[in-house]
């Protein structure tokens, strides 16, 4: 795996993201500042941390979205290679035409740090080959606006093609309302891009890699992109 | 010496606008003294800040002096922008907690934003990277109409500013009085990591040297910050909002990475941030600790506004600052790096042998002072007080209980100051780093460092009841139950922060309480080898001559070695033997039975057995490190059923608990200190027995876990989900104005 991690300022989950991909794939990623207009030659997998990046100014994700850098991703991911966002990354893969819809204020109007419970709904994606469909993990969101909103067209698409990837349900696997923590459409946690090869996610898999802090259902996530990446290459 | 002139324009300074200055008769006459003529506005400007409370600790200076300050493992004690500690492997842990009271009353939101901004700057500031932040919060009774806004803005304020600088904020404390009605309490305590041999100073040092400004522009917000934190409030508190500074945590996070990156690239001698009484207080003691003087050009600072005068800018109180004197030669350096990160800089000063501050402006000299007399020769107050009329003991006996236990149980568990804390820490970002091995809610957190197995707890403490019926009592018992809730989760307790906040000094019954407080603390400290090593004295915490209990909050830092064997409160399995370390309970006096069931706020606080702590607690370390105890969890607030109650709600494990040694209320509620809850696998029970009986610790077997309720002989059964149920409804229930 040869995976590049963006940095913008403001960015503050940069470290925790390349610890896991460190610690899991056992290959340190690269760390690109936003000023820069290329990926390094070879960069198979590209994340978009989590953070405040621009201090969530103007809106989430919508100066990063056009920074120098994201060309570069727009390029990467039109050639097929993978995306992923997570949080602010997701916010920003919004704001950046990557992925359809927006994340809105929680319908709490509060930041919310909590562990929560997905659902896996797909095994068939390079992002989580590492789980089994249906199967429910727990992972922590750390977020003010995760709520996702998009128009019902556009949520409708999302359903019938099988591009939401993970949903917010109780510890045992159901969607309720108590359970949808951010009070998004359809409780969507996660979803793909229509070629199956951007994912923008509001939970932090990264912060869920280690026995040691009590939870490792984080990992699935990036052992199944190195799995994928290395069956690729 | 240069010649100060007077600018057409600006006031002349007249006695009585020295005291509007908050500087008094005599204060003012020093100034007179000691540099032989009036002094200019700017310099009146510089000494009422230079000279206020919050920044001259003019009162509490002489009682300071009595507390333990170092141990082996202190590199730095107070005096800096923060306290250090060698916590091993060559890496050291720098901490400090400080007080924004009054600008979190008048504007809640920015109050406690920029009192996060600040403390983290003291941090990084040294060189480390901040890697926790808590707060402790005092707050009016519930009933009183501000109570919600204020904890409302306080909450969101913290969670603004540190989720978006990217720092968890694991832990802290809360409590609610009709004495914080008018004065509510943001105390924020920031830690780093740095390596040992990397840690940065304020003392500037060279001749000739650099001064540069760095970070966010300065406005005319804040001016004054520092003198409105060192008076009291009356009915005109709202007018006092341009007082309070405005937080931009991207700014500060830009800032420090840009200040980590110039200082691993070795171009910094020396740094301060621009905290209280800004550009002033920074240049000052930047200079006086080098024994240099400093001279700054005011055209080159960059501003925020037009026509900024002298005078404001040296008050200016604007966030996310920093003053650095650079290494030669490496300012392009230095400049690339700034530049990186978009953030402002000038070089506006140098560093000069006369050991003067001088100020220049637009080609006047503003200023011309002897430097380290601004700081050296603040006055010092040895202030009367009076010795607080102790509160007499309760008999236990002499209390009849109003409810049976299990109708108290249920009642105090969602009493505002015991119930869950969720409702807050759910809002503050407490995952981030991916190194909090315990999570809020526990006796301490436990935050990892580096790669491991080394780990810090943390924890803030104080009982300001406990403070006001008894101040040295109270003293003590803050120190210890801190002290206490990090060796319950198996660290080594190593120093302390103390932020001391109190009422109006000149009046001597709260002198009283501060000299009693700081007796304590500093007993406690001495007998339990855990110095302090920096803090703030927050005083005049008084509205319409009302003054807030005495609160000194104490936050605390404890070592573990390996953080796989640090012991957690929750329950683990059925079957388990409960164990309590420490003599059976008695002591009802200000406890939270006293207060919530039988509506009573009186009595003599439970005193403090420093040797019976230190013992009690070493025990409990040795046994969690040697993987006897499966559950750890302190008696504090609601005695041991509480304690236990907690344990079982965490874990949804209930337990059969045997009858009380003695009068039920007061056994099960007594607040009686230096005990902790333990469990061990049954068939260990009696090893650990003969373990604390020969280290000559009382303990006694209180029951079993299991099932799903909490039993007691002759009480309906409490299940445990029941028992959450109450825990954690209040506070969301409170907040989201349901009675």
């Amino acid at each position: 795996m040869k995976a590049a991690v963006l940095v913008f300022p403001g960015i503050n989950r940069e470290r925790d993201m390349a610890r896991a991909l460190t610690l899991i794939s056992g290959r340190q990623p690269a760390m690109i500042w936003h000023a820069q207009r290329e990926l390094p030659s070879g960069t198979d997998l590209v994340v978009i941390p989590g953070g405040f990046s621009y201090g969530d100014y103007l809106r989430c994700g919508a100066i990063a979205a056009r920074s120098p850098i994201m060309d570069a991703v727009r390029r990467h991911a039109a050639a097929g290679g993978l995306v992923l966002g997570v949080c602010n990354g997701f916010q920003i893969l919004c704001e950046a035409g990557l992925l359809p819809g927006v994340l809105m204020r929680n319908g709490n109007l509060k930041f919310i740090c909590r562990d929560v419970f997905l659902r896996v709904e797909r095994s068939d994606t390079p992002f989580t080959r590492g789980y089994n469909a249906g199967q429910v993990i727990r992972i922590p969101i750390a977020h003010g606006e995760g709520n996702y909103v998009a128009d019902a067209a556009t949520i409708a698409r999302l359903e019938e093609e099988g591009r939401v990837i993970f949903r917010y349900v109780s510890p045992e696997g159901e969607t309720d309302p108590v359970w949808n923590h951010n009070g998004a459409v359809n409780a969507i946690a996660g979803i793909i891009n229509e070629r199956g090869n951007v994912l923008g996610m509001m939970p932090h898999p990264e912060n869920h890699v280690e026995d040691a802090l009590g939870c490792t259902d984080g990992r699935g996530l990036f052992a199944g992109l190195v799995d994928y990446l290395a069956k690729a290459a | 010496m240069t010649e100060t002139q007077v600018i057409s324009g600006e006031l002349s300074v007249t006695p009585e606008l020295a005291a509007e200055h908050g500087l008094t008769p005599d204060e003012y006459r020093r100034i007179l003294d000691l540099i032989g003529r009036t002094p200019t506005l700017t310099e009146l400007g510089i000494f009422s800040a230079m000279w206020n409370e919050h920044c001259s600790y003019k009162s509490s200076k002489v009682h300071l002096r009595a507390l333990p300050t170092a141990a082996p493992w202190v590199i730095q004690g107070p005096g800096e922008n923060a306290g250090v500690i060698d916590i091993g492997d060559g890496l050291a842990c720098v901490f400090k907690m400080e007080s924004h009271n009054h600008p979190s009353y008048i504007e809640p939101y920015q109050g406690a934003a920029t009192g996060v901004g600040g403390i983290l700057r003291d941090v990084f500031t040294m060189g480390a990277r901040p890697i926790a932040c808590l707060d402790a919060l005092f707050f009016g009774d519930p009933g009183h109409p501000r109570t919600r806004h204020l904890l409302s803005g306080v909450v969101a304020g913290i969670g603004g500013y540190g989720n978006s600088f990217g720092v968890p904020t694991v832990g802290g404390s809360l409590r609610f009085h009709s004495r914080y009605d008018g004065n509510c309490l943001v105390n924020a305590m920031a830690v780093g990591i740095c390596r040992k041999d990397e840690i940065f100073y304020a003392a500037a040092s060279g001749v000739g040297m650099p001064v540069v400004y760095l970070g966010s522009k300065t406005g005319r917000d804040g001016i004054h910050g520092a003198s409105m934190a060192s008076a009291e409030f009356g009915h005109d508190a709202d007018t006092k909002r341009p007082a309070v500074q405005v937080g931009d945590p991207f700014s500060e996070k830009l800032l420090l990475e840009a200040c980590l990156e110039i200082m691993a690239k070795g171009c910094v001698v020396a740094i301060q941030d621009m905290g209280a009484a800004g550009l002033t207080c920074s240049a000052v003691e930047m200079g006086a600790k080098g024994d240099l003087g400093i001279t700054l050009d005011l055209d080159r600072v960059p501003c925020r506004e037009e026509g900024m005068s002298a005078y404001e800018m040296m008050l200016s109180e604007s966030q996310e600052r920093m003053l650095m004197v650079l290494r030669p030669g490496k300012e392009a350096e230095a400049a690339a790096v700034f530049r990186k990160w978009g953030l402002d800089f000038a070089v506006i000063g140098e560093t000069t042998p006369s050991r003067r501050f001088v100020v220049r402006h637009r080609g006047a000299v503003m200023a011309d002072l002897p430097i380290k007399e601004l700081g050296d020769l603040a006055p010092q107050y040895r202030r009367p007080y009076r010795e607080p009329v102790r509160q007499k003991p309760i008999d236990a006996a002499a209390v009849a209980p109003p409810v049976g236990t299990a109708d108290a149980l249920e009642r105090l568990l969602a009493a505002p100051d015991l119930c869950s804390r969720r409702w807050v820490w759910e809002q503050y970002d407490h995952v981030i780093g991916g190194d909090t091995v315990q999570r809020p809610g526990g006796d301490a957190a436990v935050v990892r460092v580096g790669e491991g197995p080394k780990a810090l707890a943390l924890a803030t403490d104080v009982t300001p009841r406990y403070c006001e019926a008894d101040p040295v009592e109270g003293g003590k018992q803050a120190v210890a139950e801190c002290w206490r809730n990090l060796t319950a989760v198996g660290a080594r307790p190593l120093a302390v922060t103390d932020n001391l906040n109190f009422g109006n000094p000149e009046r001597p019954e709260i002198m009283g309480q501060l000299v009693g407080c700081i007796r304590g603390i500093a007993e406690a400290c001495r007998a339990l080898d855990f110095p302090v090593v920096s803090g703030n004295v927050s005083l005049y915490n008084e509205t319409n001559g009302r003054a807030i209990l005495p609160t000194p909050t104490i936050g605390g830092v404890g070592l573990i070695d390996d953080f796989r064997r640090s012991a957690t409160l929750a329950f683990k399995r059925e079957g388990e033997a409960i164990v309590l370390v420490g003599g059976p309970p008695s002591w009802l006096g200000q406890s939270a039975y006293l207060r919530e069931i039988c509506g009573r706020e009186e009595g003599a606080p439970p005193p403090v057995d420093l040797a019976a702590e230190k013992r009690n607690g070493d025990i409990v370390r040795e046994l969690i490190r040697a993987g006897m105890l499966t559950a750890v969890h302190d008696v504090s607030d609601g005695g041991v059923l509480v304690a236990i109650a907690e344990m079982a709600i965490a874990s949804g494990i209930g337990a059969a608990l045997a009858g009380a040694a003695g009068p039920p209320h007061a056994f099960w509620f007594g607040e009686d200190q230096a005990r902790y809850v333990v469990t061990t696998a049954a068939s260990e029970a009696d090893a650990l027995l003969a373990r604390l009986a020969a280290a000559n610790v009382p303990a006694a077997r209180l029951g079993t876990t299991g099932g799903d309720a909490l039993t007691l002989p002759g009480e309906r059964p409490m299940l445990v989900t029941i028992l959450r149920e109450r825990f954690e409804s209040w506070l969301p229930a409170f907040m989201a104005g349901r009675p």
